[in-house]
């Protein structure tokens, strides 16, 4: 039933630089005849869409309701990132959240709170089409109910532009996986594909074993890379890590956004999973977004970092702080 | 007679299974602790695994060592395993339990 993947194709993705991602491999030929105008016929007539270019950003775990050490300076961080998307020229035609919008809280209410703050906040967004999924903060201690009143569902799938996005939760179990349930889903979603369609997966955890004693896997993942693997193009986003990352498996290439709370250090250096230290100079390092873009016929992964010169210094974090008080 | 089958039918399962039967560790987990926070077993030698839960569910997660439990106060989980190398392996829960969660781990020394 399912097709051997086509090897050949493949070796042409991994010829490309790092940091391309995989909607190359169709949209240098959506110029020209062949397949790729069978593709962009097909796209209009399901979805009177075709592929256009199109830019997007990845948000990803702002933790809003975190208070501790790894960072005093609360919702600072996301605030300034949706200033930095406010500010984009031209707007994101479509924003990505990679889950843990929020940490979770004990007492009951409190994390209803954090949910309605970080939805208050989000609604400065210039730009209104915004699509989510949960981060185990969000949804794993609930089972998603919560999380499903402020956001709706936890996985779902839509076009845009011509590109099939699927939103995958690996985190409302409780446990790192995705579920029979959802792969059969996923399955059913990808049948209705033809198998160069552009497609963009996005999920809080890597569904790969980036660092498994950090809990930096997904059981399943490879249950889920099987039923993508015989699309020829696809990128997953995804979250969780705190930190920027580039990943190739055999069918897709993944991309981490950094945080919007604290970091993690190099999975590949580091001993133990401990968030990078507060650094009081530059309160917003190693914290960022990722923006995407099509450009020329390759999907441009950036990976941008937030900076915030003018509150930089222990004068301008204490700026930055609601109470003052010192840290 | 059928009665008299069974009974004789689980002594010998029962006896068999005595010979054979690996040394068995019991660990217990709440959050956001195991208990022993660390055990060691022997290269080459079967080893059981018995792991309960106290207060809520949580995970048992060990990638090289193949441990994947998922713990429940309502049953026992457990495994058998056999290490087939040497070394410290940092065993975790991966069944979000909570705001510590993130470093609840116990390390499995095997010598
Ligand atoms: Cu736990």
């Amino acid at each position: 039933m399912s097709k051997p993947f086509d090897r050949r194709k493949f070796l042409k993705v991994s010829g490309m630089s790092l940091g391309v991602g995989a909607l190359i491999s169709v949209a240098p030929a959506m110029a020209g005849g062949g397949p790729s105008a069978t593709l962009r016929r097909w796209f209009r007539r399901q979805n009177g869409e075709e592929l256009t270019p199109f830019n997007l950003v990845q948000l990803s775990d702002a933790h809003v309701g975190f208070q501790g050490p790894p960072n005093p300076t609360g919702t600072k961080a996301f605030e300034r990132a949706i200033d930095v998307v406010n500010g984009l020229d031209p707007q994101p035609d479509l924003i990505l959240f990679t889950g843990d919008l929020t940490h979770e809280a004990e007492a009951p209410g409190e994390h209803a709170k954090r949910m309605q703050l970080f939805q208050t906040l989000t609604s400065r967004l210039k730009s209104k089409k915004v699509m989510y999924v949960p981060g185990e903060h969000d949804a794993a201690l609930d089972n998603g109910v919560l999380y499903r009143q402020f956001f709706g569902e936890t996985h779902y799938a839509f076009d845009h532009r011509g590109v099939h996005f699927i939103a995958l939760d690996n985190v409302s179990s409780g446990k790192p996986a995705v579920g029979t349930e959802q792969i059969e889903w996923l399955k059913r979603d990808l049948a209705r594909y033809p198998r160069t369609a552009p497609i963009i997966v996005f999920t809080h955890r890597p569904l790969f074993d980036l660092r498994p004693d950090w809990e930096w896997f997904t059981r399943d993942g490879d249950d889920v890379l099987n039923a993508l693997a015989p699309y020829e193009n696809v990128t997953i986003l995804y979250g969780h890590i705190h930190r920027h990352d580039v990943h190739q498996t055999e069918h897709a290439m993944h991309y981490a956004s950094r945080s919007l709370i604290f970091a993690f250090p190099d999975p590949m250096t580091a001993g133990d999973k401990k968030p990078v230290p507060f650094d009081k100079e530059k309160p917003f390092r190693n914290l960022g977004l990722q923006s995407l873009a099509e450009k020329k016929g390759r999907l441009d992964v950036d990976d941008v970092e937030l900076t915030l010169r003018e509150f930089g210094g222990t004068d301008g974090v204490q700026q930055i702080l609601k109470s003052g008080e010192s840290l | 007679m059928k009665r008299i089958f069974f009974t004789l039918l689980s002594v010998v399962i029962l006896g068999t299974a005595q010979e054979t039967q690996p040394r068995v560790v019991t660990i217990s987990a709440k959050r956001f602790e195991f208990t022993p926070s660390q055990i060691t077993l022997k290269r080459g030698e079967p080893v059981t695994l018995r792991v309960s839960a106290e207060d809520r569910d949580h995970g048992f997660y060990q990638k090289d060592l193949k441990l994947e439990l998922d713990l429940s106060p309502d049953h026992v989980a457990e495994a058998t395993i056999t290490p087939e190398k040497t070394g410290r392996f940092v065993a975790i829960c991966d069944h979000f339990c909570g705001s510590g969660h993130g470093n609840m781990k116990m390390i499995i020394n095997v010598e």
